[in-house]
């Protein structure tokens, strides 16, 4: 008769430190301060989460921008059940929301109900009590308030037409 | 390039605020490991000081830790035996940095064992000597944890040297 076979928990973790530089370190250092920024790419186009380099023509970018504490889901998925360490243990939504003056979406978690979720609808940033500089210093986005701002027109990136 | 201080500078809200320079972003796997039938044996014999291996009966290698199979034939390892405490060292490294949670002081040795009997290496620190005098073909001997004997490798505290003169290169040649 063989013994039972064991069991136990195993944990595999690499303690990885990185540096940020400079752009991500000024989002990080935002995100300590409630403040979210994005950087303006060589087109025109402001992109949030910030790059360091310009993603069509390579170019450093350093020309940051303090972005709105609004924004607009563009697309979302559904998360019926959350896992340990996601940013919320009850079900929730991971959403790519548009921050007003930004062109590029941010991927979060929405605390909504299910029924309630659209793209294109308003949220609102709920920041975290304790802030250290990571992006979990949003602790999840929510819906706007009803009386808030709606979003501004999108910008177009050809310009304004002649 | 920018230092992240002169981009917050010109951040009117952000302007002399301590910046962020590092971040420490864990990757963490969580799982429940079940060693099978074969390697439970192995670990529940630790704690009365037996290392238990398999035989294979097609190319008779014997592995320690048994997986329950050969790996080289694909087929299943039947035969049990016990082996000694003794063997000797195929390869080893010197281990330079510390690693989380672990209570050895660097430098260290680690190094593969190959079990008297056996023809895989077992993997286990080299202790008893300072690290730059283990060498291939010395001969070890189990130093068992006698605080922490239990159903786990650390049941084996390291091996130190016996003493004995290098093994003959012909006994390990193949299994190094």
């Amino acid at each position: 008769m063989p013994p039972e076979v064991l069991s136990a928990p195993l944990v595999v973790e690499f303690p990885f430190t990185r540096s940020t530089g400079p752009v991500l370190g000024a989002f990080l250092t935002g995100l300590r301060e409630r403040v979210v920024l994005g950087v303006r790419a060589t087109d025109g186009r402001v992109l949030c989460p910030p790059a360091e380099y310009d993603p069509v023509t390579a170019e450093e970018l350093t020309d940051l921008v303090v972005l709105g504490q609004l924004g607009t889901v563009t697309t979302w998925a559904w998360n019926d059940h959350p896992r340990p360490y996601q940013p919320l243990d009850t079900p929730f939504a991971w959403v790519l929301v548009r921050l007003d003056g930004a062109d590029t979406a941010l991927l979060h978690a929405l605390d909504a109900p299910r029924h309630t979720l659209r793209s294109g609808m308003r949220v609102a940033i709920r920041w975290a009590e304790e802030r250290s500089g990571a992006i979990t210093d949003i602790a999840c986005f929510v819906p706007a308030p009803t009386a808030s701002p709606t979003a501004p027109p999108t910008p177009d990136p050809e310009g304004p037409s002649a | 390039m920018t230092s992240v201080a002169e981009l917050l500078a010109g951040i009117p809200e952000l302007a002399g605020v301590e910046p962020v320079t590092r971040v420490t972003l864990p990757a963490r796997l969580e799982y429940t490991y079940s060693p099978g039938t074969a390697q439970t044996r192995f670990l529940t014999a630790l704690p009365d000081k037996r290392l238990l291996a398999e035989r294979c009966p097609q190319c008779t290698r014997v592995y320690v830790p048994p997986r329950g199979a050969c790996p080289t034939c694909g087929i299943a390892t039947s035969e049990q035996l016990e082996l000694p405490h003794t063997g000797t060292v195929t390869t080893f490294c010197i281990v330079n940095i510390a690693a989380k949670g672990l209570d050895v002081e660097v430098p260290y040795c680690y190094a593969y064992v190959l079990i008297d009997g056996a023809h895989v290496g077992l993997h286990a620190r080299i202790g008893g000597i300072p690290y730059a005098e283990v060498h291939i073909g010395q001969r070890v001997e189990a130093v068992w944890n006698e605080a922490k004997l239990g159903p786990s490798l650390a049941s084996i505290s390291h091996f130190r040297p016996t003493g004995e003169p290098d093994a003959d290169p012909e006994s390990y040649r193949r299994w190094m």
